[in-house]
């Protein structure tokens, strides 16, 4: 077994030890109804998780997709308020505005040779400023067409709703799943992480790669952006403030290497049904703060940071160990 | 002839690093380049796999001109290139790092079954039988460079440059690849080799070529070349034009001040043991790679000893760095002055204190009426010419600036100075200045250190001479053994016979 699926494995363990933890206390959580919310509560996170785990595979970070996602949600509201359109062209603009503006995020961080630190900095305060502009106040979405995609849903068996949203997530992991492990594209993404140098003498189109794997970020930041219009009803230009970080723990707790090159956008899904899971156990408890969710979310990346660095020796060692 | 180069020269801003190079590879055969640092082995490399353009000659590969102009455009053409450090993504399988960009899809998407098979086939003409789907980190080295040497041979074919690939491979490793390589020449691919292991150049070459300067000194056929002269190509003299040098005055026997016991490090340099008496100049000798610098490193604890240690008349030293050492009097003017040695933009003044001012702590400044004092001493003490001590160091020529760094180590008033190539990139006139200087140092008591590539520059200044190879030290030369002849006799030694 290669060192790098450990991570992943010891996500999945930490996730099913949840699970089982919160079935003991709580047997009533073992139930389709919680799944489902899970899946619908988190689906914007997963979403934009997606793209955050490409960037972060390839050595880089978008701090952009909160405000890109209260972007969206102001820029479909205020379209549908006060232009006659249908929702479905507005999310076909959206997408692809999202889409060219992570691109320019990411020939800006190719062609200047700036850390992509700083430059989604400015693109996450670009982002939240366009969404000022454009309201201030909350804009609620009243369109027909709403309503039937917030009420679509399948009842699974034991009464929980499978809703579109929820889908629409694990048809997002599929995809990235795809993209990151069977394209050639994701080998370059996984080249790009693994030694910018190196994935160029390779034949890496750095700057290609680079570009559209901001564009990937962009493209999910704004589907996640309609997720959460249709889960809140309404676009608002102070919403998802911290989210990309959120993203960015999901990320990690999910077992990808922040440092690029190592990981699997599986390892995200889990990850983000984790956090999902910390906040349900706290609702059902009902007597825990909700602030407990930020403590041990931030001791699960502690313990994955640590286990990250122990793998990293324990390879090293082991292969000193072997050339001895 | 698969490549063939004509007149091959490569002009950067005042220098000419290669000036009419012809070099020519037979298809199947191994071709050493060899020459020490700043020969142009590189820099021939580099125009070869397009991280150069030339600026003049030919290139013919196959009997076509060829100018790549990128490492990408070279392979396709049909030169692989395999570096010291492995060119492939550790975190990548075995068999993604083999077939990258020439995955074999179905429908649009890699399909991982015949990546798998196709890889086992490639590896399986090397004699390798390992799992594909392990990441490529998990490996040695040596399994590392082979599977180099697949990807570039499958992806080019027709010339493999193998730039240093043994550097960090045991023996058992080195004979690994040998085969490997054996049959790829037996296959009819042409193979350049350098490495500054002569053993395994006569080992493993047909021919040799060595390059001194930017020119082409010789090709011959390995077996028609004793080791004797191809050092001398090398280093560039020949015994009968000894030159007459004027050997260090004797200063008679001197008490022993430093004794270094057992030093060394697991890959790095083979444990040795080094005294060093007090006023005495001692030189180290032997080819690049040969241990040098990293000998002079674990002295000075820049890259800590595994086994070993030092004492003076007082007691055991602790060397865990270099703070340590400069703590014990020792100065170590490091071979790479521009990166290591100074800090460009600060003033000529900061840069002889900055050693200073380490020591006493950043919480007590060097009044600045003191500092001038001490940086107007040193620059007229040294010679250091400059139109003020406030111009930054950058701006002074290569001699002005070795002189500040000796400048900067001497106003700690050290015992044990240690230099690594002091005249690397200084021209004549200050050549001399700076050999001068080194004697006068050693009048006023001091122990001195000198690694040099120069043989005439080691006979210039040492009172004792140890030779490396192969990363050991394997003589020391004092008195009138001290010669350019035996130093040579000593770095061509084989194994078991001893100069």
């Amino acid at each position: 077994m290669n060192t790098r699926t450990l991570p992943l494995f010891v996500t999945i363990g930490i996730f099913l030890a949840g699970c089982l933890i919160c079935w003991v206390q709580f047997p009533n959580m073992a139930s389709t109804r919680v799944l489902g919310n899970l899946l619908t509560d988190n689906a914007y996170l997963g979403i934009v998780a997606v793209g955050m785990t490409l960037v972060i595979l390839s050595g880089g970070i978008d701090l952009s997709v909160g405000s890109v996602i209260a972007f969206s949600g102001v820029f479909i509201a205020v379209m549908l308020r006060d232009t006659g359109l249908h929702p479905l062209p507005v999310f076909a603009l959206l997408l692809g505005l999202t889409t060219a503006y992570g691109a320019c995020m990411g020939w800006l961080i190719d062609r200047l040779a700036m850390p992509a630190f700083i430059v989604t900095l400015a693109g996450m305060f670009l982002a939240r400023g366009a969404a000022y502009l454009l309201s201030i106040d909350s804009v609620p979405i009243a369109h027909p067409f709403y309503q039937t995609l917030q009420n679509a849903y399948w009842l699974m068996p034991g009464k929980g709703r499978l809703t579109l949203i929820g889908v629409l997530m694990l048809l997002t992991f599929v995809l990235g799943m795809i993209v990151a492990h069977r394209t050639r594209f994701g080998t370059s993404v996984y080249a790009l992480g693994g030694g910018e140098q190196t994935a160029r003498l390779m034949g890496v189109r750095q700057g290609r790669t680079t570009v559209l794997v901001y564009a990937f970020s962009g493209l999910m930041a704004g589907l996640s952006g309609i997720v959460f219009s249709i889960y809140t009803g309404s676009g608002y230009s102070l919403a998802t403030v911290g989210t990309e970080l959120t993203a960015i723990a999901a990320v990690v707790i999910g077992g990808t290497l922040l440092s690029g090159g190592a990981g699997y956008v599986f390892g995200t899904l889990v990850g983000v049904l984790t956090m999902g899971l910390i906040q349900t156990y706290i609702v059902f408890d009902g007597t825990l703060s909700s602030w407990w969710t930020k403590i041990v979310i931030g001791l699960l990346l502690l313990v994955f940071i640590l286990l990250q660095k122990g793998l990293l020796h324990l390879s090293e060692t082991r292969l000193a160990a072997r050339d001895a | 002839m698969v490549l063939s180069i004509r007149s091959l020269t490569k002009i950067f801003p005042g220098t000419r690093a290669l000036d009419g190079v012809d070099f020519d590879l037979r298809a199947g055969e191994v071709h050493a380049l060899l020459g020490e640092n700043g020969a142009g082995k590189s820099t021939l490399i580099k125009c070869l796999t397009g991280a150069y353009q030339r600026s003049a000659g030919t290139v013919r590969l196959d009997g076509a001109e060829i100018a790549p102009t990128s490492t990408v455009e070279a392979q396709d053409l049909g030169i692989g290139t395999v570096y010291q450090e492995v060119n492939l993504l550790p975190n990548l399988t075995v068999a993604q790092n083999l077939m990258f960009g020439r995955e074999p899809r179905r429908f649009g998407l890699i399909d991982h079954r015949s990546l798998r098979a196709e890889a086992r086939r490639l590896l399986a003409e090397y004699g390798l039988d390992i799992d594909v789907d392990r990441d490529l980190g998990s490996y040695s080295v040596a399994v590392r460079q082979i599977v180099a040497i697949a990807r570039a041979v499958a992806l080019s074919g027709k010339v493999l440059i193998l730039d240093e690939p043994t550097a960090s491979l045991d023996a058992r490793e080195v004979q690994m690849l040998f085969k490997v390589v054996r049959g790829l020449r037996d296959r009819g691919l042409g193979i350049i080799f350098v490495s500054h292991f002569l053993d395994q150049v006569f080992d493993l070459c047909d021919r040799v070529t060595v390059l001194r300067n930017g020119r082409h000194v010789v090709t011959t056929e390995t077996d028609a070349l004793d080791r004797m002269a191809l050092i001398e190509h090398m280093l560039g003299r020949t015994l009968r034009d000894e030159v007459l040098h004027n050997p260090p005055p004797d200063r008679g026997p001197r008490p022993e001040m430093l004794r270094f016991t057992g030093i060394g490090r697991r890959g790095v340099v083979e444990p040795f043991d080094l005294t060093i008496g007090k006023g005495e100049v001692v030189g180290l000798a032997g080819l690049l790679g040969s241990g040098r610098t990293e000998s002079a490193e674990l002295l000075f604890g820049l890259r800590p000893a595994q086994t070993g240690e030092a004492r003076d008349e007082s007691g055991k030293l602790d060397l865990p760095g270099p703070r340590a050492a400069i703590g014990h009097g020792f100065g170590f003017a490091p071979e790479d002055r521009k990166t290591d040695g100074i800090v460009a933009d600060l003033s000529l003044r900061e840069n002889i204190l900055l050693g200073l001012q380490a020591r006493r702590g950043w919480m007590r400044p060097i009044p600045r009426a003191e500092q001038n004092r001490l940086a107007d001493d040193y620059i007229r003490r040294l010679d250091i010419r400059t139109s003020g001590k406030e111009k930054p160091i950058g701006e002074l020529s290569g001699g002005n600036q070795q002189k500040a760094v000796l400048a900067r180590w001497l106003a700690m008033n050290p015992r044990f100075l240690i230099l690594d190539e002091p005249t690397r990139g200084i021209d004549v006139g200050a050549h001399a200045e700076i050999l001068h200087l080194i004697h006068d140092l050693v009048d006023q008591g001091l122990s001195i250190l000198v690694i040099s590539s120069e043989l005439d520059e080691l006979l210039a200044v040492s009172n004792r001479v140890i030779v490396l190879r192969d990363r050991r030290h394997v003589a020391e030369l004092t008195g009138a053994a001290i010669s350019g002849e035996g130093i040579m006799r000593a770095i061509a030694a084989t194994e078991g016979a001893p100069a």
